[in-house]
């Protein structure tokens, strides 16, 4: 249906792919490998969408036909025809100005020519494939409306709109929560099923495409090392790259489960409500936990959950309306505020390696940030030193700035700017989460050893079960606002009693126990 | 929607409260006795005496405050000290020059400067770009009286199409028209050229968002893109601005009236100032802050007419 024949492209004189050569068949086709492997820039080249300064050669052939050869004019009319495509943030990928309905009917206004009326009819339609339905779904919504995965459900209606060929699905579920996840995941399933569609499904997750995909392509630095039906592929992992890639993806640090020792943290009947037009949202419901001394605790559930504004509340940014936060023995009551030298025995590592570092300051400023709460020791030059070899980056990074670092790096860095001042508990807010899974296994044997090496606790926050799963001893499951699940990291992913942790397993992406 | 207009209109009203407090302390604070001027130095101490009580002078503060505002409420914006006559009607007569120039500048400026930021922003870092945004650059680097200047010597005086200056009332609606086209446009320039900038860079910044990537994935152009998605997200910034622009023109048109014999508002508050009237320099202001405040609500509701997320709010 669609062949790649030795696309090679370079921008600006960087190579990016080097002879990618694809066939696509009906069905799905998993494209993996890691960030800045060249997939995304393999997707924008089929569409013709690829950035200015682009050299490419070889060809990208449609029923025959050289789509790089193509004039603008003819490769628009593919677009959204025979050729759709969905991204990875459904979060700003529809124009937050015009309605659901209207970006749908967009579709089937321009290649279609229908007028609005009919477009609309049609778009009502789409939706409701979607999963979208009438009454409680009208096309009058804006996206702001609607959930994450909502989003992603009307960029697919918008893509598969005109029912066609190829559907090229760039990471469509990894700003999703692992629920959300495979309900997307099913749907799209569905759709390839009904329409006799093409997938190319891009992703860094084995385990998705392993669930998903006939056929696979494993691409590294701009080239396809190995290709073929996925079960072959991935029992035989015969090119080195795909190894490694398991290895990682399955990685578990070594770990030493911590002594016993006395409780460090304890939240106790925790509440905290958010006003809203429509009523409230008691984001907090009574909430209570306990992080002993040196212990690493994970705490799953979907996004809306509560965990990031339990996050906000252990670390003092907000406080609390009811319940009790106590910390070493020193306890905060609802509606005070931490105080400085409790704060700082608490620090914190986001998800975001790009959006948590002010880009203006060079490192050993951003590092040295968290004194403030201590006052600055005479030494903090070769403390910052100290903290950079520690989380395995040369100490003459000191007076870089953030850009000039990977999004590995700068996970290091968040990481060494929480170590800084000696905390007792660091919390960790999908730290990992947007790393590849080699960068991620680096990551979660760092904080490994650091948890050994210093007796750190951790409170280790994710919505994804197989990423706390190395590296925590306990787990507690929320839903809404309450804690439904707490115990043993293997007993709760092994046999998970309540209704809601047993849906969080299941949906869990796996790769099948006898392939390996 | 209606919890967002509400909130905007408590808004409204709070800031002008406020506001009028500010003038009427600072015009309070300001030395200089407006009886002691109107008589002169060589006064009686007597008669000064009588025209402080005539005048309510000697009253205490908050009291004179509240005889203020509830004569403005009631249209009254006391006596000229130079003219002895009722300010509000000479405000008034004023804001039909003033309010009709700024009007129409701020429509030349968005005529303007809606197709050439469209223009640079589609062509961008190529020739037309490059011309649009130099055309740009001199038109905020001019100063307004120097185009004032050449446009006068252009099409009054050489082309005699357009009167050089003065404006002879609204009782000839097309004479006063024509009289304050020529002001209209040395004011429209450098802001068209202000606006012009800020709506190709929002457009920029826009044309780099995801959504603009889903909507060429459909098949649009990138043209349409620019039309149909960017332009709606670009505006809001812009109309931040042109609320400002409004402002400044219905009170900064000073050097302009100069130039074009023009009686608008901004002409009487400075001869007003050097006078020491400060009756009048206070009602004007009064008048400005209130203009500025309607101004801001409207950006307000254009925001929400825009965004729907505000109308939903």
């Amino acid at each position: 249906m669609i062949r790649l024949e030795d696309l090679s492209l370079s921008i600006g004189g960087w190579p990016v792919l080097d002879r990618v050569s694809l066939d696509l068949q009906p069905g799905i086709t998993g494209l993996v490998g890691e960030s800045g492997s060249g997939k995304s820039m393999t997707a924008l080249a089929i569409m013709g969408l690829l950035p200015e300064r682009t050299v490419t050669s070889g060809k990208v052939l449609l029923d025959g036909m050289d789509l790089l050869a193509l004039p603008e004019r003819a490769m628009r009319a593919l677009r959204g025809k025979r050729i759709g495509m969905i991204f990875q943030e459904p979060m700003t990928a529809l124009n937050p100005l015009m309605t659901i309905g209207d970006q749908v009917a967009e579709v089937l206004r321009i290649h279609e020519g229908l007028d609005r009326r009919a477009a609309l009819a049609r778009a009502r339609e789409g939706l409701d494939r979607v999963g979208l339905p009438a009454p409680r779904f009208p096309l009058t919504l804006y996206p702001h409306e609607l959930s994450g995965g909502q989003r992603q459900r009307v960029a697919i209606a918008m893509a598969i709109a005109l029912r066609p060929d190829l559907l090229i699905a760039d990471e469509p579920t990894t700003a999703l929560d692992v629920t959300t996840q495979a309900r997307i995941l099913d749907l799209l399933r569905d759709l390839v099923r009904q329409d006799g569609m093409t997938l190319l499904l891009i992703t860094h997750d084995l385990a998705v495409v392993a669930g998903m995909a006939d056929r696979v392509a494993v691409m590294q630095a701009g080239r396809i090392v190995e290709s073929g039906p996925t079960e072959a592929v991935f029992r035989s992992r015969s090119h080195p790259y795909t190894r490694q890639l398991f290895t990682a993806s399955g990685h578990r640090p070594g770990r030493q489960p911590p002594p016993p020792a006395g409780p460090l943290l304890q939240v106790t009947g925790a509440v905290r409500e958010y006003r809203a037009a429509d009523g409230g949202l008691r984001a907090l419901d009574g909430v209570g936990l306990t992080i002993g001394r040196g212990e690493s605790v994970g705490l799953v559930g979907e996004s809306g959950c509560g965990k990031s504004t339990l996050a906000r509340a252990i670390l003092g940014l907000d406080p609390l309306q009811a319940g009790q936060i106590r910390l070493e023995g020193q306890s905060i009551g609802p509606g005070h505020r931490m105080p400085r030298d409790l704060r700082a025995r608490m620090q914190a590592v986001f998800q975001d390696p790009f959006g948590s570092f002010d880009p203006r300051w060079r490192v050993d400023r951003l590092l040295a940030e968290p004194f403030h709460l201590t006052g600055r020791p005479a030494d903090w030059r070769d403390r910052i030193g100290a903290a950079l070899a520690e989380v395995g980056l040369h100490p003459n990074n000191a007076r870089k700035f953030i850009h000039e670092f990977s999004g590995g790096q700068r996970q290091r860095l968040a990481i060494a700017r929480a170590l800084i001042i000696r905390p007792s508990l660091i919390v960790l807010d999908e730290a990992v989460s947007a790393l590849d899974v080699q960068v991620r296994a680096q990551v979660l044997d760092l904080l490994a050893r650091l948890q050994a090496d210093h007796g750190l606790a951790y409170l280790f926050i994710s919505h994804d079960l197989s990423v706390v799963r190395g590296i925590t001893d306990r787990i507690l499951v929320m839903q809404a606002g309450r804690i439904v699940e707490e115990g043993p990291t293997d007993r709760i992913i092994d046999a998970p009693r309540h209704d809601h942790t047993q849906a969080l397993v299941r949906a869990m992406p796996k790769i099948p126990a006898d392939w390996s | 929607m209606l919890r967002y207009l509400l909130r905007r209109m408590i808004v409204m009203g709070a800031s002008l409260l406020a506001a009028s407090v500010v003038i009427f302390s600072v015009v309070e604070l300001v030395p200089g006795d407006p009886a002691s001027f109107m008589l002169g130095t060589g006064a009686q101490p007597e008669t000064l005496a009588a025209l402080r009580q005539q005048m309510g002078l000697d009253d205490p503060l908050p009291l004179r405050y509240a005889a203020w505002l509830g004569a403005i409420l009631q249209g009254d914006f006391g006596t000229s000290f130079t003219y002895k006559t009722p300010v509000a009607p000479m405000i008034g007569e004023r804001l039909q020059v003033s309010l009709p120039l700024a009007v129409l500048a701020l429509v030349l400026a968005v005529a303007l400067a809606l197709p050439m930021g469209l223009h640079a922003a589609a062509q961008r870092g190529r020739v037309g770009d490059g011309l649009a945004m130099g055309a740009a650059h001199l038109g905020i680097a001019l100063p307004n009286f120097w185009l004032a200047m050449l446009l006068v010597l252009v099409f009054a005086v050489h082309l005699r199409w357009l009167p050089a200056g003065g404006f002879p009332g609204w009782s000839d609606p097309l004479a006063a028209l024509r009289s304050l086209i020529l002001p209209a446009i040395a004011l429209a320039l450098p802001q068209a050229a202000i606006l012009a900038r800020v709506l190709r860079s929002s457009l920029v910044e826009t044309m780099g968002q995801d959504y603009i990537r889903t909507a060429r994935a459909k098949g649009l152009s990138r043209g349409q893109t620019l039309r149909r998605h960017a332009l709606r997200n670009a505006l809001i910034p812009v109309l931040t601005i042109l609320g400002m622009q409004f402002s400044f023109l219905l009170a900064g048109a000073i050097i302009i009236e100069n130039v074009f014999y023009l009686p608008g508002l901004g002409r009487m508050i400075f001869q007003a100032i050097t006078q020491r009237d400060l009756i009048v320099v206070q009602s004007a202001v009064l008048v400005l802050v209130a203009a500025v405040i309607a101004v801001t609500f409207l950006v307000d509701l254009a925001y929400a007419a825009v965004d729907p997320r505000l109308r939903r709010a």
